[in-house]
């Protein structure tokens, strides 16, 4: 058999791995369970900190895959087994699939907002996600409450199913900040008199051009930021929101009405895969996410040799770190194709 | 009325829907760089004021931001306006002008 790999999931990070290893002249195999590949990104409108759309970046990836790697779509990878060096894959309807190695992209899920009540979300009407907010963006729908209405205040939540222990997650999603920044400047420029409120307890712009996006949105967007967890939210009988906190930075509680809510959901472990991955006993971090074998010289490597893990299996990443991940894996996979095994 | 013995505590929220943002518009049209702080606190910790009083200038500009003008009202005729807060602040704010601008608002409002 040639040199050959299986890459379980189309996101960002599988794409990127695919069709690395394809120009490498590895025969790959690429199963994603949608009819679409992109993952999470195929649902994002335009990148922070650029605002560069989405589908840049994903047809890009595309071209790179499309007929040069044998593609299954439409069905999940529901069954992994590793045996005399070879890995086999098993679809939902059943279909094998072998290769010498595998490559597990299946990326992460969102947290369920409804999980924190004291904020409404799937109870009051005007409580949203920042996914949600993500698909009007790319749907072009107009930024409005529930009844139509042109909201004049609109709050944005961080930290929303990260850094809590109440939800069992004390770990940061790390992207969220960010999000809540690029979505709030779209906001105020969608809605040039509604006043933006962002309630955070950091805000934590650790990568290149975020600091720059967080002063723009205090300069050029007047976006006001309080520096405060949010405790409730709860509902007037005209659908706007009561949102309480304290403001920290003078050391008071407050309250405020807004009409939209946006919560910035975080990143939790991809639970379709939970007794997959199991079944492999690969090795999970107290925060549920999958761990190297290495976090410095072997950030893709897991117990079984010729198992790698790429983007946010292990983790929050943007999606420049993914693509950047998963070409490092690329490399990993192919010279343990090329190692005397 | 019996007297219970009962007082009506004073609300310590800062309440959106109630506090006067009359002040806080003037000082961000005027001097809009305010709205660049990140509540480092190295302007209060640079402030002479500061360390012998009450006085805490990052407390008196947020607060008013926040429509509650109380501690400004009370305190700011304290500011020796030295500049020391605009020279340390890490986001370029105008300080002297943002002081000045409370002064001036303070008059009028
Ligand atoms: C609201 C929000 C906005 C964001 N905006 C940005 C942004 O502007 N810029 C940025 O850099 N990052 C952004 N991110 C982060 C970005 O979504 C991630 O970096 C990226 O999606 C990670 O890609 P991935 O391929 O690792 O995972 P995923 O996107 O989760 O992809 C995993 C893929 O695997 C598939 N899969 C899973 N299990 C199986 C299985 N068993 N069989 C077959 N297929 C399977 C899934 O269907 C999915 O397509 C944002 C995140 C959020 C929450
Ligand atoms: S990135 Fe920001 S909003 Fe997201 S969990 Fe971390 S601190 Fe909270
Ligand atoms: S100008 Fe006023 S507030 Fe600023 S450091 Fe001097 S005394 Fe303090
Ligand atoms: S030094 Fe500047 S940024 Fe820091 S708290 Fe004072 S005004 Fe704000």
């Amino acid at each position: 058999m040639n040199k050959s790999t299986i890459v379980v999931g189309g996101g960002i990070a599988g794409m990127t791995a695919a069709g690395e290893l394809s120009r490498l002249g590895v025969e790959v195999t690429l199963v994603e369970q949608e009819q679409i590949s992109g993952g999470h990104a195929a649902c994002w409108d335009r990148l922070f900190p650029t605002r560069r759309p989405a589908e840049e970046v994903i047809s890009f990836l595309r071209e790179q895959t499309d007929s040069k790697v044998n593609t299954f779509s439409g069905r999940p990878v529901t069954e992994i087994l590793h045996h005399e060096s070879m890995f086999t894959a098993t679809l939902s309807d059943g279909t094998i699939l072998r290769g010498e190695s595998l490559v597990l992209a299946t990326g992460y899920d969102l947290f369920d907002a409804s999980r924190k009540e004291e904020y409404g979300y799937g109870i009051y009407d005007n409580v949203i996600t920042s996914a949600e907010l993500e698909g009007w963006f790319k749907n072009h729908q107009p930024v409005r409450t529930k009844n139509g209405r042109i909201p004049s205040r609109v709050a944005f939540i961080h930290c929303v199913g990260s850094r809590d222990e109440k939800v069992g997650n004390l770990y940061c999603s790390k992207v969220c900040c960010i999000t809540g920044v690029k979505q709030a400047i779209e906001v105020k420029e969608a809605l040039p008199a509604c006043d933006v409120y962002s309630f955070y307890m950091d805000l934590r712009m650790f990568d290149r051009n975020f600091e720059e996006l967080y002063f723009e949105a205090q300069k050029n967007y007047g976006i006001n930021f309080i520096r405060g967890r949010l405790s409730e939210c709860s509902e007037n009988e005209d659908h706007t929101l009561v949102v309480k906190t304290e403001d920290t930075l003078t050391g008071k509680p407050m309250k405020m009405i807004v009409d939209l809510v946006v919560l910035l959901v975080g990143f939790v472990p991809r639970s379709q895969n939970t007794q997959m991955l199991l079944k492999l006993k690969l090795i999970t971090g107290n925060d549920g996410f999958l761990q190297p074998e290495d976090e410095h010289n072997g950030d893709n490597l897991t117990r079984i040799p010729g198992l790698f893990i790429t983007g946010a299996v292990k983790g929050p990443v943007t999606i420049a770190n993914a693509v950047a991940d998963a070409r490092a894996t690329a490399l990993q996979v192919y010279s343990f194709l090329h190692s005397n095994r | 009325m019996k007297d219970f013995g009962y007082q009506a505590h004073r609300d310590n929220t800062i309440d959106f829907e109630k506090n006067d943002f009359r002040i806080a518009r003037f000082l961000l049209e005027r001097e809009p760089s305010l709205n660049l702080c990140i509540g480092c606190g190295s302007c209060t910790g640079t402030c002479s004021t500061g360390h012998f009083t009450e006085f805490n200038i990052r407390k008196i500009h947020t607060l008013i931001k926040r429509g509650d003008t109380e501690m400004a009202r009370k305190q700011i005729r304290q500011c020796m306006f030295c500049g020391k807060c605009q020279l340390i602040c890490p986001r370029g704010i105008n300080l002297r002008n943002v002081i000045l601008g409370i002064n001036r608002a303070l008059e009028k409002i």
